[in-house]
């Protein structure tokens, strides 16, 4: 704001300066504004030690008499599943409701008029804002700056976009939360912070987004910080986080020691003499993959995403399924240059992804926690991401991300809708079984009518059925490591001495049996959830509603996206058939950012065959439909019974149900041995003995034994010194007169 | 004639010396310490004869801070001696380590 002035003199010649896209910077600014209003707020009724009874707020009469009973009716409820309904409303709600999703609603609709100021420009290069010189040390040279070309307008539009309903419908479903402000005001910091990760004009710009980021995550996980198990989930993503930023940081490291610019303009002039398929390339390109593992929830880090469905639903749907864990695809999407130059480090991000996509699909297959379900359909779906931009098809990662965000963020909304329903039942009736168990559940298509429609058609676009927006993206991705594994860079390089090609048909396989799994979980989730008898119980049945307009509007909105979706890169063999629209738009929008890179990967080899494409695409919808019918003639809803009297599963199912025991495996592989060593050898010998002994103790001693030889000298007899002085008078002449 | 004198104040001096260093008598240790000074001032005085007064000035010098440290001196041990009624210097030793 203050900078204005140079900002136009640095930016002059770009096609968008003058435009409204020069108050770029009003983006993030503006959820900060929210963030610090209703921090404030927020700040304002907080109570930092016990109430004083004698307060104006506490009047013994009027309203203490109105809390006194609620609080103990939400004891008696207690920790039931996701939302702890507590006191009264928040004494600045009205206040938060309106900056909450205003300040967002705002940055969306600038967001658009931005993007429509770039469809109507010709824009080869970025369009770059220097606000300052941030780290000018040495060669160093570090601006804080904002970048903005197509990627990041993709990346701002998902985010503000899919935000703002998120935020609408937590008006919603927080609105008896006594943390409300707080509630939002975190909510606007993450929006700040993924604004700052998608527009930084450099790597340690967008590092300061992608820690922010992970704050958030953090506080909103543990926003219910009162339960000591939500509190730990957010402390277990934090420190897995951790593991995949040093990642990060190293490739920062790397690059800059090597070709000694940090900025993306400059790197990807400079990634060249790195050395494509070099080693040093290789090497930048897996630390920072392993950067994305952590933020992305890919093997090995992926344990931190499951335990984050502890935080408030409509979290779960903004930060752990539509934004946030995709940063990681943004950020390969970003550096396509580099990862384009490395064919190995590339298969192993298309490896991972692959397998992760797989893993996570069977756990979901035996969850029975709803939100558990569609936190392992998101790391499967990020897997499928990763594949996307692994295999160099940088546009389906990036389309599969949008559309994943559209039917995710509908997804976990719709799961909120049921929680929303399904908590105020046992509210009222003070039952205290687990509102987010589906054995619960059941039937709930008839209180729930508009949820359930929605919900089907979000199941059926991550299953992959037609028209649905994710068939057209999953089925790019499988399109593409299918034209890739038939010539390209990859398909010629080895990976651990297994031939590319054969890598990428297997990754191929792989994904469409993820693809089949995925089919035959969402549709396990549907029919336990709204499907079969009820099984919440009779005196809550009648408790069962629709959630309020504030929640299902967003709903609504995010199903047409859903539906409509897949139009945004309609694939050319479908348009030729069927004139639906416009074909590849994506496509060609981000052909300036990342089609060099794709050209490179792809190394000009020829398109597959209209007819063989049009044959994957039957394969693949054959498999989605086989999956719901299998699960459908398979799955009994009404021989479930409810959790309370559920018998634990046996063999395989139960090793599925418990996640193969990777956490338990983690706590004894890596969590024990830690503890047993910072006991019993960094606690017992480097702390106690090293530096408590024999540095802190060691050096008073040595102090003390020279001042007792000192004290022995001083006997205290007047000859003795004499003697003493004389002989050394004696010595210092004799050296004096020898010499 | 400067040896000659040379070789005087240095006997002098020397027996103040060892008188320092066998005596335990604090009065008789502060008369062999001036018995040194007096040494001292003999050899200003011998070289003076020879290589300008200059010597015979510090000879006015030594004298009036040997004259107040005998009187400093003879004070601390008559305080000494009221308050232990001893100038052995064997049994004088408060400031052991």
């Amino acid at each position: 704001m203050l900078v204005q002035a140079v900002v136009d003199v640095t930016s002059g010649s770009h096609p968008l300066s003058g435009t409204i896209a020069s108050l770029v910077w009003l983006l993030p600014v503006l959820p900060l504004a929210g963030f610090v209003i209703n921090g404030l707020l927020s700040l304002n009724s907080a109570r930092l030690g016990p109430a004083d009874p004698n307060t104006p707020d506490h009047h013994p009469h009027s309203e203490g008499a109105t809390e006194a009973p609620l609080i103990s009716h939400s004891e008696e409820a207690g920790a039931v599943g996701d939302d702890h309904h507590a006191v009264k409303r928040h004494r600045w709600a009205t206040v938060t409701s309106i900056v909450g999703p205003g300040v967002l609603i705002l940055s969306f609709g600038l967001a658009l008029a931005i993007w429509q100021a770039m469809v109507g420009v010709n824009m080869e290069a970025p369009f770059i804002q220097r606000y300052f010189s941030w780290m000018p040390v040495g060669d160093l040279k570090i601006d804080a700056a904002i970048q903005l070309d197509q990627l990041s307008m993709v990346m701002i539009l998902v985010i503000t976009g899919v935000g703002a309903l998120i935020h609408i419908f937590s008006v919603g479903y927080m609105q008896d939360d006594p943390g409300y402000p707080r509630y939002f005001s975190y909510l606007n910091l993450f929006i700040f912070f993924m604004l700052v990760l998608v527009l930084g004009a450099n790597y340690p710009v967008l590092f300061v987004g992608w820690e922010g980021v992970g704050l958030c995550s953090y506080l909103l996980i543990g926003f219910w910080f009162n339960d000591k198990a939500n509190a730990d989930a957010g402390k277990k993503a934090f420190i897995v986080n951790r593991i995949g930023d040093f990642g990060f940081l190293v490739a920062m490291f790397m690059l800059f020691a090597n070709i000694g610019v940090l900025d993306f303009i400059g790197v990807n002039a400079k990634a060249v003499e790195l050395g494509a398929g070099s080693g040093l390339v290789t090497a930048i390109c897996l630390f920072m993959f392993l950067g994305c593992t952590g933020k992305s929830a890919q093997i090995p880090l992926y344990i931190w995403l499951p335990d984050a469905m502890a935080g408030p639903t409509p979290v779960s749907a903004l930060i752990h399924a539509a934004t946030m864990v995709t940063a990681g695809v943004y950020l390969i999407a970003r550096s396509a240059a580099l990862f384009s130059m490395s064919p190995v480090a590339s298969l192993t991000v298309a490896v991972v992804g692959a397998l992760t996509a797989i893993f996570a699909a069977t756990i979901g297959l035996k969850q029975w926690d709803i939100k558990k379900v569609l936190a392992y359909s998101t790391i499967s779906q990020l897997g499928y991401m990763f594949v996307g931009v692994g295999v160099g098809a940088y546009v389906s990662g990036m389309f599969h991300l949008v559309t994943h965000a559209f039917f995710k963020a509908l997804l976990f909304l719709g799961s909120g809708s049921v929680i929303h329903a399904m908590h105020r039942a046992y509210h009222s009736t003070h039952n205290n079984d687990d509102a987010q168990d589906m054995r619960n559940m059941g039937g709930l298509r008839k209180y729930l009518p508009i949820t359930w429609i929605l919900m089907w058609i979000a199941t059926l676009a991550i299953s992959g059925i037609p028209p649905f927006a994710g068939f057209f993206s999953k089925d790019e991705i499988l399109g593409q490591v299918f034209a890739r594994a038939q010539g390209s860079t990859l398909s010629t390089a080895t990976w651990l001495g297994i031939p590319g090609s054969t890598l990428l048909f297997a990754i191929y396989a792989i994904g469409l049996a993820a693809a089949l799994l995925t089919a035959i979980y969402m549709t396990r989730m549907m029919l336990y959830t709204f499907h079969g008898p009820n099984r919440t119980g009779g005196a809550e049945e009648s408790h069962l509603h629709e959630a309020p307009w504030v929640m299902t509007g967003p709903l609504v909105v995010l199903g047409i996206l859903t539906v409509f979706g897949g139009w945004l890169n309609l694939p050319k063999v479908i348009t030729d058939i069927i004139p639906l629209g416009p074909s590849e738009v994506m496509t060609r929008w981000l052909e300036p950012v990342v089609g060099h890179a794709t050209a490179q990967v792809s190394g000009g080899a020829a398109e597959i065959p209209a007819a063989n494409e049009q044959i994957l695409m039957g394969v693949a919808v054959l498999i989605a439909v086989a999956g719901i019918v299998f699960a459908i003639a398979r799955l009994k809803p009404a021989t479930l019974v409810r959790k309370r009297d559920a018998a634990p599963e046996e063999g395989f199912e139960r090793v599925v149900a418990n996640k193969y025991y990777v956490d338990e495996g983690v706590e004894r592989v890596v969590i024990t041995p830690t503890y047993a060593i910072s006991k019993n050898f960094l606690w017992r010998f480097i702390d106690n003995g090293l530096i408590d002994g024999v540095l802190v103790n060691g050096s008073a001693a040595v102090a003390r034994g020279f001042g007792y030889i000192g004290s022995r000298l001083q006997t205290g007899n007047v000859g003795i010194y004499a003697w003493v002085l004389v002989v050394g008078v004696v010595a210092l002449l004799g050296a004096f007169t020898m010499r | 004639m400067l040896a000659e004198s040379l070789a005087l104040t240095a006997a002098l001096f020397t027996i103040g010396v060892i008188g320092v260093l066998i005596h335990r008598n604090a009065i008789i240790i502060f008369m062999c310490v001036e018995l040194m000074l007096t040494a001292v001032n003999l050899t200003f005085v011998a070289f003076s004869r020879f290589y300008g007064t200059a010597g015979q000035v510090f000879v006015v010098f030594v004298m009036t801070v040997s004259a107040a440290e005998a009187a400093v001196g003879l004070a601390i041990i008559i305080a000494i001696f009221r308050h232990r009624e001893t100038v052995n210097l064997k049994d004088i030793n408060l400031l052991r380590g």
